[in-house]
């Protein structure tokens, strides 16, 4: 394999849903390559970034109809592949960590056999070996006491908790690519901030490749390499995330002019004017 | 309540011993002789101090103990709302994950249909042609009434449940004559239960699936019938247990209809039989049976949920 393959490419992607006759846009045209980096998609609720990372799972609900150019995966053309051939690809090659654990993790399943499934799905193994990786998955995802939290239910788990379960469930198969779609944002910053710290460990420990779905701008800045910019199902910006600061596009300037910061507390945040053109 | 009911209801529970034709004397020793001269509550107390000891009372029309007609009764019900339950579940829990899976897709269709027709045929017609075709035209299985005369007394009667009694006394003719009576009304009922398991478990199934962690499922790389049944199903046990619980609940407190074409005697055509004769010792008697009956079941029902649940185990 040579060394110019991406990890991740993806061009003119489009989603679009079909209900009940109604046609809505989620994704138009949206092209991005991804190395073994980190990529921050940003953007508002509705425009397109977590259906965006669905899309590179095959996870659009059936109602939904993609189509791009190239989607491919360290040059496996993903396009055409069916249900059967996405099961091999899922937890194997790449996993998604959603919002959060209360629902993301199965109530009455115990945390072993949600973190070892990827694991034995994937491989042929030993109940035995696979509780060993998932109590060494979890020391990995900085949980103290392994073989206690091994035998919990997701009830028994706080949410930060839950979260590095999780995590340690989707990476356990040892994926090339996470995409973490808004994977702190049900946390308490505290709670969020110590996760997203395991992420980025990580993620620079296994070489995975990261795409970081958030409305979070701060946390975008800190843990990403790249940035992507979403707004009305397109990409509108796309920059270093060190140059985020000084991003041309007025979406972006107004995005950032709504965050609140510590540093400089206001007394009324501004709210994002919208402009007709950004659309086109 | 049921008590109370009975004592109230303008029906003289006299008459109904004596007929009325009796003396006065004739029909004054009756009334005293069980005790109505006395008042309501004492009555009601001396009814409560005989329960407790197991005496239900005598019923009026068949001159026995109640408990002796309940125990040879109520096994009847008990056999053929058991058959029928099992065979509800076993089509339609499957038939029900299969329909909520493939929503608005044909297998659903077609499950929605068999249970439409399920849901809205009447029971009785159901089995009086039922009877007219299978019995009176190809003589697949056998008529009405729970086995042929010639077995009747063949075997002895320890559980009341003609299947089980004559599969202990090894007499196979009397299990295979049981068998094909049981096997019309059973069916016909069961798809009664089956139309209804179904229907529900097919909402279960389809709110369960909408949840995250079916995504997070194949996320891991399962495929997606094997996320419909390893992760979703046991999601789906909970609620289904309550429906299965009551579904047979009701079968147990006796079909009636199914019973009278059938010429089933169980329960429920005990309890309307008492009733039209206001044979009331009989009816509260068989009420009786009904609530310990519902209750049993909501136990049996609370107890499985903790074994299916891990949130409603206690820490």
């Amino acid at each position: 394999m040579t060394m110019t393959v991406p990890l991740l490419e993806v061009r003119d992607l489009s989603v679009t849903f079909r209900t009940e006759g109604v046609v809505t846009q989620a994704v138009r045209n949206v092209s991005f390559v991804l190395g073994r980096e980190r990529l921050g998609i940003v953007g508002e609720s509705g425009s397109g970034k977590s259906t965006t990372g669905r899309a590179v799972l095959g996870l659009v609900p059936a109602h939904g109809s993609v189509s791009a150019s190239r989607l491919a995966l360290n040059g496996e053309d993903l396009r055409h592949l069916t249900q059967h051939q996405w099961s091999r690809y899922r937890g194997r090659r790449m996993a998604l960590v959603m919002q959060d654990p209360k629902f993301s993790l199965n109530p009455i399943m115990t945390v072993e056999k949600q973190i070892t499934e990827a694991w034995r799905l994937h491989r042929r193994t030993t109940a035995a070996e696979a509780r060993k990786h998932a109590a060494a998955m979890l020391e990995a995802v900085s949980i103290d006491d392994p073989e206690r939290v091994l035998r919990l239910y997701p009830h028994q788990l706080s949410g930060g908790m839950g979260q590095r379960v999780m995590i340690a469930a989707m990476l356990i198969a040892e994926p090339e690519l996470l995409i973490a779609d808004e994977a702190i944002s049900a946390l308490d910053v505290t709670v969020g901030n110590e996760v997203l710290a395991i992420l980025d460990r990580l993620v620079a420990e296994r070489g995975m490749g990261l795409i970081f779905i958030s409305h979070n701008l701060t946390a975008v800045a800190g843990l990403c390499d790249r940035v992507v910019v979403m707004y009305g199902g397109r990409v509108v910006e796309e920059c270093a995330a060190r140059d985020l600061a000084h991003a041309r596009h007025p979406y972006t300037r107004a995005l950032l002019a709504a965050a609140p910061s510590l540093d400089e507390p206001r007394a009324s945040l501004a709210s994002v004017v919208r402009d007709p053109a950004w659309l086109t | 309540m049921t008590f109370v009911i009975g004592r109230f209801i303008p029906v003289d529970p006299v008459l109904a011993i004596v007929g009325d034709h009796a003396t006065q004397s004739t029909y004054e020793k009756t009334r005293l002789s069980i005790g109505l001269d006395r008042p309501i509550p004492e009555q009601y107390l001396i009814y409560l101090n005989k329960l407790i000891h197991g005496d239900l009372g005598t019923s009026v029309i068949t001159s026995q103990p109640v408990l002796t007609d309940l125990l040879h009764f109520f096994p009847a019900t008990l056999e053929l709302a058991t058959v029928a339950t099992v065979l509800g579940v076993i089509v339609g829990v499957p038939a029900g994950v299969l329909a909520g899976a493939t929503r608005g897709r044909w297998p659903d269709q077609i499950v929605r249909v068999v249970g439409l027709f399920g849901y809205s045929m009447p029971v009785f017609w159901m089995g009086l042609v039922g009877l007219f075709v299978f019995y009176g035209k190809l003589n697949w299985t056998a008529g009405p009434g729970r086995i042929d005369v010639g077995y009747e007394d063949v075997v002895d009667p320890k559980t009341g449940i003609l299947l089980l009694d004559s599969a202990l006394a090894g007499e196979w003719d009397a299990f295979r004559s049981a068998a094909a009576h049981l096997v019309l009304p059973s069916i016909i009922l069961g798809y009664l239960s089956l139309a209804y398991i179904a229907r529900m478990t097919r909402s279960f199934t389809i709110g369960q699936l909408s949840q995250e962690y079916a995504t997070t499922a194949l996320l891991k790389g399962r495929s997606f019938w094997g996320m419909v049944w390893r992760h979703a199903f046991p999601n789906i046990l909970v609620p289904l247990v309550t429906v299965i619980g009551l579904s047979y609940a009701t079968l147990l407190e006796g079909a009636v209809l199914t019973e009278t074409v059938f010429a089933w005697p169980g329960l429920g055509l005990y309890i309307t039989q008492s009733l039209f004769n206001a044979d009331m010792n009989a009816v509260l008697g068989g009420t009786i049976v009904v609530g310990a009956v519902f209750i049993g079941i909501n136990l049996l029902s609370d107890v499985l949920y903790r074994i299916i649940d891990p949130r409603l185990r206690l820490q």
